[in-house]
């Protein structure tokens, strides 16, 4: 097993145990030992792969599969993937009997209830790092501010609005 | 074990079926989902696994939902290995998880070789700025929607600030950050309970 695949599998398996909060939250972390700490690929790489999973379906944690195979092809992508979701899977079977036991405990409430601030700080700064990764033509933070505008406001479907994008950044207006 | 569609209501009172899915049932239900999930999977997880193939009541897929946020992992992907050892234990866990994981990572590696293979091309680029642009607009509209509510909870609007300060413009690593803030947190809750004189 080489050095790459070991080092995947340690980042992973502790992102896996890390994600409170669910994937978002991991982001920065992720993008911090991929591209800053093993030089694997660039900041602007690394949110043109968060992009691709985006666009792709499944649970939005596509993006970890994603990095194993583009550092190491269908070996990093196995031992990525098992990384990220077996350790975390093991703590939800684990937590499943004692979670059914302690449903009326008042710290259960408080404990859910303290990692919001946590998650939602995390998520903010997911969001800023890959904004600034992704937008550097004005075009780019002009198609990022729209689209978040009517995420929030509107019901449109989020593939309509990657695909507007898309289209928009198609006509290389603006870049 | 074969479960008959033709006789579900599709309205909102759906009660779950008394019998338990099979381990198979569990992998092809979940592999549907992964498929046709765009854009996040929880609200047709919960269109599936309630309304569709009623596995579960509205109040016990809430309460199973609530243990999945809770935890560390994807919310949808903790839910297909919960789901599936409460039914069939292991083998429905690795049946719901790989399930559901099996198509998106086919098709995400697809794009991926599609993009490394494109990548040069000028209007790829182009369309990928966008692409990409577009998606950080989506990650910030969720960011919104989870740091909005804390307006009304000073405290808890700075445990977030210093988490958003230390991961994103310290470029702190997580793992102590998170030892830090997860008891700051927890006694910002644990305050604002008891000042609001909440017992349970």
């Amino acid at each position: 097993m080489s050095a790459t695949l070991i080092a995947l599998a340690t980042i992973f398996s502790q992102l896996s145990l890390l994600a409170f909060g669910g994937g978002n939250t991991i982001l920065p972390e992720m993008q911090r030992q991929v591209v800053e700490v093993h030089h694997w690929m660039s900041a602007s790489e690394f949110s043109a792969l968060f992009a691709l999973a985006q666009a792709a379906p499944g649970p939005n944690m596509m993006i970890v599969t994603l990095v194993g195979w583009h550092v190491a092809g269908w070996p990093g992508m196995l031992v990525t993937s098992v990384a990220k979701f077996a350790p975390s899977s093991l703590v939800t079977v684990s937590a499943l009997h004692a979670w059914d036991r302690f449903k009326d405990r008042p710290w259960r409430r408080i404990a859910q209830r303290g990692l919001v601030p946590v998650t939602a700080g995390l998520v903010a700064a997911s969001a800023m790092l890959i904004a600034k990764a992704s937008d550097q033509a004005w075009i780019a933070w002009v198609i990022t501010g729209v689209c978040a505008m009517l995420a929030l406001r509107t019901k449109i479907h989020p593939l309509w609005l990657l695909a507007a994008g898309s289209l928009i950044g198609l006509t290389g207006f603006g870049q | 074990m074969k479960h008959n569609l033709a006789s579900s209501p599709t309205g909102a009172s759906v009660t779950p079926k008394d019998e338990a899915p099979s381990v198979r049932d569990l992998f092809l239900g979940f592999l549907g989902l992964g498929f046709t999930s765009f854009g996040g999977a929880l609200p047709l997880a919960r269109r599936a696994i309630v309304e569709q193939r009623r596995w579960l009541s509205a109040s016990e897929f809430t309460d199973l939902l609530g243990l999945c946020q809770f935890l560390p992992g994807g919310n949808v992907i903790n839910l297909s290995v919960a789901l599936g050892m409460r039914f069939k234990g292991w083998r429905g866990a690795l049946a719901g998880l790989l399930g559901l994981i099996a198509g998106p990572s086919l098709v995400v590696i697809g794009l991926g070789v599609l993009y490394e293979h494109t990548q040069n091309d000028p209007h790829v680029r182009h369309l990928f700025v966008g692409l990409a642009a577009a998606a950080a607009g989506l990650l910030i509209a969720m960011a919104a929607k989870i740091v909005l509510p804390l307006r009304r909870d000073p405290a808890a609007a700075a445990v977030a600030l210093l988490g958003f300060i230390a991961i994103a413009l310290l470029r702190l690593p997580l793992l102590p950050t998170m030892l830090v803030l997860t008891p700051v947190g927890i006694a910002v809750a644990a305050r604002a309970v008891r000042r609001s004189g909440e017992t349970r």
